[in-house]
């Protein structure tokens, strides 16, 4: 459907341009083919309503040949003929007309007058139907200027709500006041791992403050980032987390928005690993297949276990992130299967 | 004058905490360590087979958390053992006294801290008789589970698993999938605490999870009957039909 039928306003503004075009097409018919003015106005109008509507099927051509200087010479020559077809039509129309014109007796001379216009009525449809078909490429191109800057924007609004989030869960009980117990657990007994908790929590908080002012970092930084919180993690939980690790380096160097895996990392601790006695293994794997790479968070997880509140909020921001950055060429799956809660992100490799 | 020595169980999931409060109980001697428990199952066996006079007691745990441990535990009129709440959350702490804990320890917490809860649970154990525990006060929120203890075994019952509750005494038998299992609570409490959508009174003595209902009888008597997918037939009394019906909302 023509964007001007599903906005009124746009289309009104549209055929109000088209009354000096249409003035035009009547001087021209009244210059070359000796027409009077009212002969002139009683074909000019409703030609130049209908060739109005006629031009607005160039959006279409326009869609289908975006301007890409590969096929420079084929869109060329499919306006060109468009715009031979259209200018046909619009004579023929015109034609017709003045034959039935011609009915009455006012305008009986009507066709024959019309026949030597005809070669600058051509000539001008075509002109017209360039010049709307023009028209539709600046408003698609302004179209998809405000696009990228709306999809920019929405990038900037998630980035801010994932750093927003991570922060209040560097600052949330759950984290901080555990992993501060733990520092006064070891104090006294083993110092020397106290010093080296308190050394990692900080390092971690810094890491992720100072990510905020960034709008893109290395896979690699990202994942040196979850290794910071895997390490204080398994402080806590001892035994019960373990760590699964196949990194591929050819990933490393792919530029990824900051915290874009951490609500993933976070969300397998706290509701897969931490809701089980026994605990379990995370896994993290990346891998370069040709010009994408993969990531996969994977954990156990009990299959009749109901879902923790708030394990869906991590992943719908990083559903909403990876759509922002990459639109189609980006992809979020996440599923339950053999026991495993498995999330995978597949990105395009752009360094 | 010497105080009696006290037996404590610890219970954390993480191992760090357990060893803190392991640390600072060093400098009092006059309480053992009876046992060390990574979860709440094991918590409540440990309690039954030590029969501690203290437990010190973590909320969030997997599976069975601590309010949860601390309904299903039994405590003498003395209120023994004496429940010490050690956690990183405050939001627990109404429910905590509700509880009748004896305190509520926020992680992270210095010895001094630390003693003073241990003062307050010598002195509610020397005054012998303290308040009774009382059951716990319901949630804010229905509850999501019912957790049941048979002996030390300990069954984590998801609402949805339940079939119906039938009131026998002071206790409920709480039906799921051919297995009953029978828990120290009036039936009126156990209704106030599960979510009104899913369970309804449909007799003095029934409660009834409307997603096994199959069908309404009348029955010979002139009373009728709700048949449940899997067969069972229970009483409905007059009341109970008039609420069947409001909530399933035919005439």
């Amino acid at each position: 459907m023509h964007p001007f039928f599903t906005q009124s306003g746009r289309l009104g503004v549209y055929l109000l341009g088209w009354i000096p075009l249409t003035a035009i097409l009547g001087g021209l018919l009244m210059l070359a083919g000796g027409l009077s003015l009212l002969e002139a106005a009683a074909l000019a109008a409703p030609l130049g309503l209908l060739y109005a509507f006629l031009c607005l099927s160039s959006w279409y051509l326009c869609r289908a040949f975006p301007v890409d200087s590969a096929r420079l010479l084929a869109t060329a020559s499919a306006l060109a003929v468009a715009s031979i077809v259209a200018a046909s039509l619009w004579l023929l129309s015109g034609t017709t007309l003045a034959w039935v014109l011609a009915l009455l007796p006012a305008f009986e001379t009507l066709p024959d007058r019309l026949q030597h216009a005809g070669p600058v009525v051509f000539l001008l449809g075509v002109l017209l139907y360039l010049l709307v078909l023009a028209m539709h490429y600046v408003l698609e191109a302004a179209e998809a200027a405000r696009d990228q800057e709306r999809r920019a924007a929405e990038l900037r609004t998630l980035a801010r709500e994932a750093e927003l989030q991570a922060l209040r869960e560097r600052l949330n009980p759950h984290f901080l006041f555990n992993s501060l117990n733990s520092i006064a657990a070891l104090v006294a007994v083993r110092p020397e791992e106290a010093r080296s908790m308190c050394a990692l929590l900080s390092d971690f908080l810094r890491t992720t403050l100072g990510m905020s002012e960034r709008s893109s970092i290395t896979l690699r930084e990202e994942l040196a980032l979850a290794h910071r919180y895997l390490a204080i993690e398994q402080v806590r939980f001892g035994d019960r987390l373990t760590m699964a690790e196949d990194l591929d380096d050819s990933a490393f160097d792919v530029a990824v928005p900051p915290l874009l895996l951490q609500p993933l990392v976070e969300n397998a601790v706290k509701h897969g690993i931490g809701a089980r006695l026994e605990g379990g293994t995370l896994s993290l794997v990346t891998k370069r297949r040709g010009d994408r790479i993969s990531i996969v968070v994977e954990n156990p997880a009990d299959a009749g276990s109901e879902k923790p509140a708030g394990a869906g909020m991590g992943l719908s921001n990083v559903r909403r992130r990876v759509a922002a950055c990459w639109g189609d060429a980006g992809h979020v799956g996440a599923g339950l299967s053999n026991g495993r809660f498995r999330v995978e992100i597949e990105l395009p490799a752009r360094p | 004058m010497p105080s009696p020595p006290l037996g404590a169980v610890l219970v954390d999931d993480e191992p760090l905490a357990r060893s803190l409060v392991r640390q600072l109980l060093a400098a009092h001697p006059d309480i053992r360590i009876l046992a060390e428990c990574a979860n709440g199952f094991e918590a409540i066996r440990a309690v039954a087979e030590t029969n501690p006079d203290i437990l010190f007691l973590d909320v969030q745990m997997p599976q069975l958390d601590g309010l949860e441990v601390l309904e299903l535990i039994d405590r003498d009129a003395a209120g023994r053992p004496a429940v010490i709440f050690v956690t990183a959350y405050d939001q627990y702490a109404l429910k905590a006294f509700d509880a009748n804990a004896v305190d509520y320890l926020l992680k992270p917490f210095d010895r001094a801290r630390f003693d003073r809860a241990l003062e307050r649970a010598r002195t509610r154990l020397a005054a012998g008789g303290g308040p009774v525990a009382l059951p716990l006060a319901p949630r804010g929120m229905p509850l999501a589970r019912v957790v049941v203890k048979d002996g030390v075994t300990v069954t984590v019952l998801p609402v949805e698993k339940i079939d119906y509750v039938k009131a026998e005494d002071d206790y409920v038998l709480l039906f799921s999938g051919g297995r009953n299992h029978i828990k120290k609570q009036t039936l009126a409490s156990l209704e106030d605490a599960l979510p009104r959508e899913r369970f309804v009174r449909i007799h003095r003595s029934y409660l009834l999870n409307l997603d096994r209902l199959a069908r309404v009888e009348g029955s010979v008597a002139g009373g009728s009957m709700a048949v449940l997918i899997d067969g069972t037939s229970l009483p409905v009394s007059r009341a109970g039909a008039q609420r069947l019906r409001a909530l399933l909302g035919s005439p």
